[in-house]
C-alpha cells in the first residue's frame, strides 16, 4: 500500500492542477447568408398561404421583474428586464407562439438553408425568446454580453450539449440532427435566462410578434394539421384545407 | 499537531459538503460546461471578478474541493511518515483514494450534463469522504489513544456493551442509507414531489404515486427511521452508560442534530427548496452521519489496539491493561 502513495498523490495533484491557460474562445466566422434551397415537389405556381392571430383570454399574468444582483453587469445591462413568458398585445393577441405544420406535408423533404438562425445573448437575456430552425440548418449563438454565459440546450431527441462563452463577441454554431419541438435552451450562469427552439424539417412554421399573427407561406394544396405551442400555455392544434394559391385564416385561443 | 490538523480536515470536509449542497441547490451544476478548467483558465487562475451567478456556487465548490483534496494528500502523507498503526496509515490512503475518485466523479457529472446516476454517487461518496477524514480525526485523537481511560469511574462497566454496538451500527448504516436516498431525492428533482408537511398531499401516506414521490416518500420513512434509532442509541447510552462523557457527548449532539435536521427538512419543502436552508439540511445530515459514525467508534474502542501500548496486539488485554475495572465480555478480535 505504501509505495502507492507517492503515485496517488501525485494523481491528486495532477487532477487537481491540469487544464491549459487558454480560453475556450470559439471565435467563428458567421457563414455567409444564402437563400433557401426551393423545396422539392411544391409547384410555387400554386402554393397557398396559411394565416391566422394568436388571442388569450382571461388575465394574462404580468411581467415579472428579474432579480439581476448575481450578476453586476446584467444588473447595469438591463436594469428593466423582465420575465417573457406571456407577451401579450393590444385585444388579448400574444406574442412568442410557435405556429407550424405539425402534419399534412407527406413524404415531401425540404433542405435545410445554409443561412444561419441567430440566437443572441444580449442584455443578459435571449434575442429571439422563441425561435424557428430547420433539420440541418446551422444556429449561430453569440455572446454580446461582456459577462460570461453557458448555452445550454436541452434536448430530448437530439443531442445535448453545454459550451461556455466567456467572452464579449464570441460566436458558435450548432446543428441539429431531428426534429424536436421544443428545446429548452438555458443559461445555468444566469438561472433567469431561457429560450425556446423549434426543430422542423421543413420551412412552415412561424413565431408570433406582440400582435398575435402568424403566416406560413408557400404551403401546397393539401390539408393540414396545424400546431400553436406556448410556453406556459400548452398547445393547440387545427386543421386547415388549402386550395390552390389559397389563402386560409386560423385563429388560435388560448385561456388562461 | 497530526491530530489537530486531522481534525482540520474533517472540518474542511464538512464545509465542501455545504459547498456541494450549494451548487446543487441553486441549479449551478453546468454553469461551468468545463472541466478540471473554469472556462479555459486553470481553476486557480480564473478572475474573481468572473465570479457571477451560478459560476460563483461551482467554482467555489471547486476550489474548496481541490483545497480539501490537498489537505487530504498532506494527511495522507503525514500519515504515512508518522502514524505507527498501519490501519490508521491505511485509511489514509483510502481516504486519498477517495477524495480522487470523488474529484473524478465531479468531473464526469459535469462533463456528461449531470446524469442522476454519477451525481448520486458524487453525493454518497462525498459522505464516505467526510466519514473516513473524521475517523482519522477520531482515531488519532488524544481521547482516543487513551482509550478514554480517565473517564469511566472505578465501578463502570466498561466497553463491550454487546447491544449498544449493534444499535449503533445499525443507526450508522441506516442514517447513510437515508442520506443516499436523499441524494436519489435532489438529483432526480423529487425534492417536491410531496408538496406538503408533515402530511403527504393531506394524508399520511400519499394517495397518488408516481416514481418521484415514492422516492421523496421513502425519504420521509428513513427519516422517521433514523430518529426512531437515534433515539433508541441515544436512550441507551444516557440509560446505561451516563457516565461515560465519550458517549454521552456524542450522544446528546446527535439528538440536537436530529432535531436540527427534521426541522431543516420540513422547512425544505414548505420553503420551496430555498437554498440555503436546502444545503443546511445536506450539511447537518452530514454531520449527523459523522456524530453517529464517533459515537459507533467509540461504543467499539476496545476492539482497537491502543497506540503505544504495552500490551501485543488485542485490545481487550490493552484496554484491561489501562482499565482494571474491564472484564471482557467477549474474545473478538481486535485491529492491529
Amino acid at each position: 500500500m505504501t509505495r502507492f502513495l507517492p503515485a496517488a498523490c501525485a494523481a491528486a495533484l495532477l487532477i487537481a492542477a491540469c487544464g491549459g491557460g487558454t480560453n475556450q474562445n470559439q471565435n467563428q466566422p458567421a457563414p455567409a447568408p444564402a437563400a433557401a434551397p426551393a423545396p422539392t415537389g411544391i409547384d410555387a405556381a400554386t402554393a397557398g398561404t396559411v394565416t391566422g392571430k394568436v388571442t388569450f383570454t382571461g388575465t394574462a399574468p404580468a411581467p415579472q421583474p428579474i432579480k439581476l444582483s448575481s450578476d453586476p453587469y446584467c444588473e447595469k445591462a438591463n436594469p428593466s428586464l423582465a420575465t417573457e413568458t406571456a407577451v401579450v398585445g393590444s385585444d388579448g393577441a400574444i406574442g412568442n407562439v410557435f405556429v407550424y405544420v405539425k402534419d399534412g406535408l407527406g413524404d415531401r423533404t425540404f433542405a435545410a438553408p445554409s443561412a444561419p438562425v441567430v440566437l443572441d445573448q444580449k442584455g443578459c437575456h435571449y434575442t429571439p425568446h422563441v425561435l424557428g430552425i430547420q433539420v440541418g440548418q446551422p444556429l449561430q449563438i453569440v455572446n454580446s454580453d461582456d459577462t460570461l454565459h453557458n448555452v445550454h440546450g436541452l434536448p430530448k431527441s437530439n443531442r445535448e450539449f453545454n459550451q461556455g462563452q466567456p467572452i464579449q463577441g464570441m460566436k458558435m454554431t450548432h446543428t441539429f440532427s431531428t426534429k424536436e419541438v421544443m428545446i429548452p435552451f438555458k443559461c445555468d450562469v444566469h438561472g433567469w435566462m431561457n429560450a425556446w427552439i423549434g426543430v422542423l424539417d421543413h420551412p412552415f412554421y412561424a413565431v408570433t410578434s406582440t400582435d398575435g399573427t402568424f403566416s406560413l407561406k408557400g404551403l401546397p394544396p393539401g390539408t393540414y394539421t396545424i400546431e400553436a405551442w406556448h410556453e406556459k400555455l400548452g398547445t393547440q392544434t387545427q386543421t386547415v384545407t388549402i386550395g390552390e394559391k389559397e389563402t386560409k385564416d386560423v385563429a388560435f385561443t388560448f385561456k388562461a | 499537531m497530526l491530530p489537530l490538523f486531522a481534525a482540520l480536515v474533517a472540518a474542511s470536509t464538512a464545509v465542501l459538503i455545504f459547498a456541494g449542497g450549494l451548487v446543487t441547490s441553486t441549479g449551478s451544476g453546468l454553469s461551468v460546461p468545463d472541466w478540471p478548467n473554469t472556462y479555459g483558465w486553470f481553476m486557480w487562475a480564473f478572475p474573481l471578478n468572473k465570479m457571477v451567478g451560478g459560476i460563483f456556487y461551482e467554482h467555489l465548490h471547486r476550489l474548496v474541493a481541490s483545497t480539501v483534496g490537498f489537505l487530504i494528500v498532506v494527511l495522507a502523507i503525514w500519515l504515512w511518515r508518522a502514524e505507527p498503526r498501519a490501519w490508521v496509515r491505511r485509511l489514509g490512503y483510502v481516504a486519498l483514494g477517495a477524495v480522487i475518485t470523488q474529484g473524478i466523479l465531479g468531473g464526469i457529472t459535469v462533463l456528461w450534463y449531470l446524469p442522476d446516476a454519477v451525481s448520486i454517487a458524487h453525493a454518497s461518496l462525498a459522505q464516505i469522504v467526510f466519514c473516513l477524514t473524521t475517523t482519522i480525526a477520531l482515531v488519532t485523537s488524544g481521547g482516543w489513544k487513551r482509550a478514554y481511560r480517565q473517564l469511566p469511574t472505578p465501578n463502570s462497566q466498561l466497553p463491550r456493551d454487546r447491544t449498544l454496538e449493534r444499535i449503533a451500527v445499525v443507526a450508522t448504516v441506516v442514517i447513510y442509507t437515508q442520506i443516499v436516498i436523499g441524494a436519489t431525492m435532489r438529483h432526480t428533482g423529487a425534492g417536491l414531489a410531496i408538496p406538503d408537511f408533515p402530511l403527504a398531499f393531506g394524508h399520511l401516506v400519499p394517495p397518488y404515486w408516481d416514481a418521484k414521490i415514492a422516492i421523496h416518500f421513502a425519504h420521509r420513512v428513513g427519516a422517521a427511521t433514523v430518529t426512531l434509532l437515534i433515539l433508541a442509541t441515544a436512550g441507551h447510552v444516557f440509560y446505561h452508560h451516563g457516565r461515560r462523557a465519550e458517549l454521552r457527548r456524542p450522544a446528546m449532539l446527535l439528538l440536537l442534530l436530529l432535531a436540527l435536521q427534521i426541522t431543516l427538512g420540513a422547512l425544505t419543502v414548505l420553503s420551496q427548496k430555498q437554498f440555503i436552508i436546502n444545503s443546511l439540511h445536506v450539511v447537518n445530515g452530514a454531520l449527523v452521519l459523522v456524530t453517529s459514525l464517533v459515537l459507533t467508534l467509540r461504543v467499539h474502542r476496545a476492539r482497537f489496539a491502543d497506540a503505544g501500548s504495552a500490551a501485543p496486539a488485542g485490545s481487550a488485554a490493552s484496554f484491561a491493561q489501562r482499565n482494571p475495572a474491564y472484564v471482557p465480555a467477549g474474545s473478538r478480535g481486535a485491529r492491529a
